[in-house]
């Protein structure tokens, strides 16, 4: 899946992937996807969670060894 | 004022004394609502952490003044997080849970029940999930029912008041919780009892938990009983002919769901046999002390889940259904969602997958979710 900006937050734990999150998303622009990647698995349904309440679309979401990927275009 | 650390064995003491606590949740709004910590003197409230990442002035007002404020999230980095931000917004007597929702869930309390002759029976009080398991003491020998996955809880138990742990039972093959029966028995060189028609496709050495051999701890007896219907090998324990362990068949407020291994329909009638029939024939003053309870309200002021059997027969509803269509109805039908992983939590039980500790912790988040209602 195409995106505009990846972020890293592998060996992370709560709440850090999600505060790495809000702060990438806010100098990227309405429409653009970022793809966050994270090993925390309470990051997967926080994730889309907190998508969800800022209006934005987590688009998708996958497990590879591991290691959970995330799509979420911004509101 | 610092952000103080809480243990869940605090948060447990507060909760069985009834002592006023205000929880502010950090998990998000699906965690909060299928699992959270209650009782009758706790107030809490639910605002994701993620909604506090940019300061946390918003919910300022709602929060009560003079009182202990104890912030709670799955594991604690958020509750950290919430708690100092809290603390650096003037806040006074912070403090979090220390291990989050994970450590509550593991958290055992053990409450003397009554006294046996050359000792005594206490019950394991899993507060976070609902859980209750027994350890039957006399004369320096030890024996526990339906013990939990934390098996270090019961071994310092024992070896603290100088207890040779003999025997460890399951009173059925559990789908809610992963036993610790197994790993109890093995490391204490004791024996595992399981009762061998829930055991068919346990891939480890048990023995078989059978009506008729009396088990002696002791000066105590353990007499199984055979009271199918939650699972088919489903067995009871009567302990000295004064308590009735019931296993997942009866609880206080209400009665086992026969659907967890697939096979409601089948088991309806032994489910009705063993309520309507077989216990109904057993001494009314037979304290019934269950694996699970659903309610904070079910413990008493010491923090004991227990009753009469001849009062349940009173109050309880599940024991009150007359006509037997009605019952296989409420059994069978309009059943609360089945426990969290309960088929992976069953094939545990077997022996016939083996996740890491960190897996086992996952599989077991949530309520039991044991009974039929």
């Amino acid at each position: 899946m195409n995106s505009q900006k990846t972020l890293d937050t592998k060996g992370l734990a709560c709440p850090m992937p999600i505060v790495k999150t809000k702060k990438a998303m806010k100098d990227m622009e309405s429409g653009e996807v970022l793809e966050v990647q994270a090993t925390d698995k309470g990051a997967q349904s926080d994730l889309a969670a907190w998508a969800k309440s800022g209006g934005h679309e987590l688009m998708k979401s996958e497990e590879t060894d591991g290691v959970f990927y995330f799509w979420i275009k911004k509101a | 004022m610092a952000l103080k650390q809480k243990q869940a064995s605090e948060v447990a003491t507060k909760i069985i004394n009834q002592q006023e606590l205000f929880i502010l949740d950090v998990r998000n709004e699906d965690a909060y609502g299928d699992w959270k910590i209650e009782g009758a003197s706790v107030t809490s409230m639910n605002v994701p952490y993620f909604d506090l990442i940019d300061g946390v002035e918003d919910i300022l007002p709602k929060l009560p003044k003079d009182k202990e404020i104890l912030v709670v999230c799955a594991k604690e980095g958020s509750s950290i997080f919430v708690g100092e931000e809290l603390v650096e917004a003037g806040v006074e007597n912070v403090s979090y849970l220390s291990g989050g929702m994970k450590a509550w869930s593991e958290y055992l309390e053990p409450v003397k029940v009554g006294d046996l002759p050359g000792g005594a029976l206490y019950q394991f009080v899993r507060l976070g999930k609902g859980c209750l398991s027994y350890l039957i003491e006399s004369n320096g020998e030890a024996a526990v029912v339906d013990a939990n996955r934390m098996i270090e809880n019961y071994t310092t138990f024992a070896e603290n008041k100088g207890l040779t742990m003999k025997a460890t039972f399951d009173t059925h093959l559990h789908a809610d919780h992963i036993s610790g029966g197994k790993a109890l028995a093995d490391s204490v060189n004791g024996t595992y009892y399981l009762p061998e028609e829930d055991a068919g496709e346990v891939t480890f050495d048990y023995t078989a938990l059978k009506e008729g051999s009396t088990v002696t701890i002791g000066e105590v007896t353990i007499e199984p009983i055979y009271s199918p219907g939650h699972t088919i090998g489903s067995t009871s324990l009567m302990i000295n002919d004064a308590y009735l362990l019931t296993g997942d068949i009866l609880f206080v407020e209400s009665i086992g769901r026969p659907d967890l291994a697939g096979k409601a329909e089948d088991w309806v009638q032994d489910l009705r046999t063993t309520l309507y029939d077989r216990y109904k024939e057993m001494a009314g003053e037979l304290v019934v002390l269950p694996a699970h309870f659903s309610k904070m309200a079910e413990l008493d002021e010491k923090g004991r889940v227990s009753a009469k059997l001849h009062d349940l027969y009173q109050k309880n509803d599940g024991l009150n259904v007359e006509k037997e269509e009605e019952f296989r109805k409420m059994v069978t039908e309009n059943l609360p969602p089945q426990p969290n992983a309960y088929q992976e939590i069953r094939e545990t039980n077997m022996g016939k997958i083996a996740p890491d500790e960190e897996t086992k912790r996952e599989m077991e988040i949530g309520p039991n979710r044991c009974a039929v209602n």
